[in-house]
């Protein structure tokens, strides 16, 4: 009896947990990724996208979302590295399960917040993305306040 | 060892506030860059000015991105202020040294963010007068 309610609190508690739900991402460990993708918007966690999108975005760098984010060719093969074997594809780990299921077989998106996955999450009224915190989709942490670490689950 | 003490607390007086006057080893290296490249494109050059810094800093150039026409975009009109990237919505550490003692310490990154911040502001890519202007009002803010 005992026994039994240790196994459904053990459950439970199992449930709550974020570690256990799917909206997390594996949180970035690299120093050099977290700095430079984290300079101008919060870095991205690579489980969102597949390896060859990274692998496009890191040859397009020069018109990053109309910006030039180009870096020295050390530090982009460097972070190529990084994002490539841990894309959503590699991993398959928390909320890549659901976004790389969007993604074609063959191809690079570039918008995390194109993906079907992201979008059924996110039907809001036009006055909460107006919300001056917000100004854009991408702003993971105007309402995910521990998106950096790749905790999306306080929705 | 009185002695010795008293010598020692003297120095420390003479030294504490010359250490805050003192810039940044690093900050003054690069602003000493800035001052060759700047003597060499026009040779009437003499020294940095706060006074161009800050007209940088607050001029709207409407020659940039519609969404920064001004360093204050994204900086604010206090660069002590906490900003926000007007694209991203990130927040920004603030640009003053006097609350941030690291900015303008890492030519890599000092030249890289020039090199974006004043083509999406200026339209165009930042002088080295321009950018030691710049540095050294931030430094005195």
């Amino acid at each position: 009896m005992i026994m039994r309610y240790t196994l459904i609190l053990a459950a439970l508690v199992a449930a709550a947990s974020p570690a256990l739900a799917d909206g997390w991402a594996p949180k970035i460990t690299d120093p050099l990724v977290q700095k430079e993708c984290g300079s101008c918007h919060m870095a991205f966690q690579p489980a969102f996208l597949p390896a060859r999108s990274w692998d496009r975005m890191m040859n397009e760098l020069d018109n990053h979302f109309g910006e030039d984010a180009t870096l020295s060719a050390d530090k982009v093969s460097a972070i190529r590295a990084y994002l490539m074997a841990n894309a959503g594809d590699v991993k398959q780990q928390g909320v890549a399960r659901k976004y790389m299921r969007w993604v074609a077989p063959d191809g690079t998106p570039q918008s995390i917040t194109e993906n079907p996955a992201f979008l059924r999450k996110h039907r809001f009224p036009d006055r909460v993305w107006q919300d001056p915190k917000v100004v854009t989709k991408s702003n993971c942490l105007a309402c995910h306040t521990q998106a950096d670490i790749g905790n999306y689950d306080d929705d | 060892m009185i002695r010795k003490l008293s010598i020692l607390a003297v120095i420390a007086v003479i030294a504490a506030p010359s250490l805050s006057w003192a810039g940044d080893p690093a900050r003054d290296s690069i602003l000493a860059d800035y001052a060759a490249q700047a003597g060499k494109a026009d040779a009437a050059f003499s020294t940095f000015s706060v006074k161009r810094g800050e007209t940088l800093f607050r001029t709207k150039w409407a020659s940039g991105d519609p969404r920064t026409p001004s360093c204050t975009s994204c900086h604010t009109d206090n660069p002590r202020n906490t900003g926000q990237n007007a694209k991203t919505g990130r927040p920004i550490d603030p640009v003053a040294v006097s609350v941030n003692a690291s900015r303008f310490t890492n030519r890599d990154d000092v030249e890289k963010q020039f090199g974006r911040d004043c083509k999406s502001v200026l339209g165009r890519a930042c002088t080295a007068l321009e950018k030691g202007d710049y540095i050294t009002f931030m430094a005195g803010q």
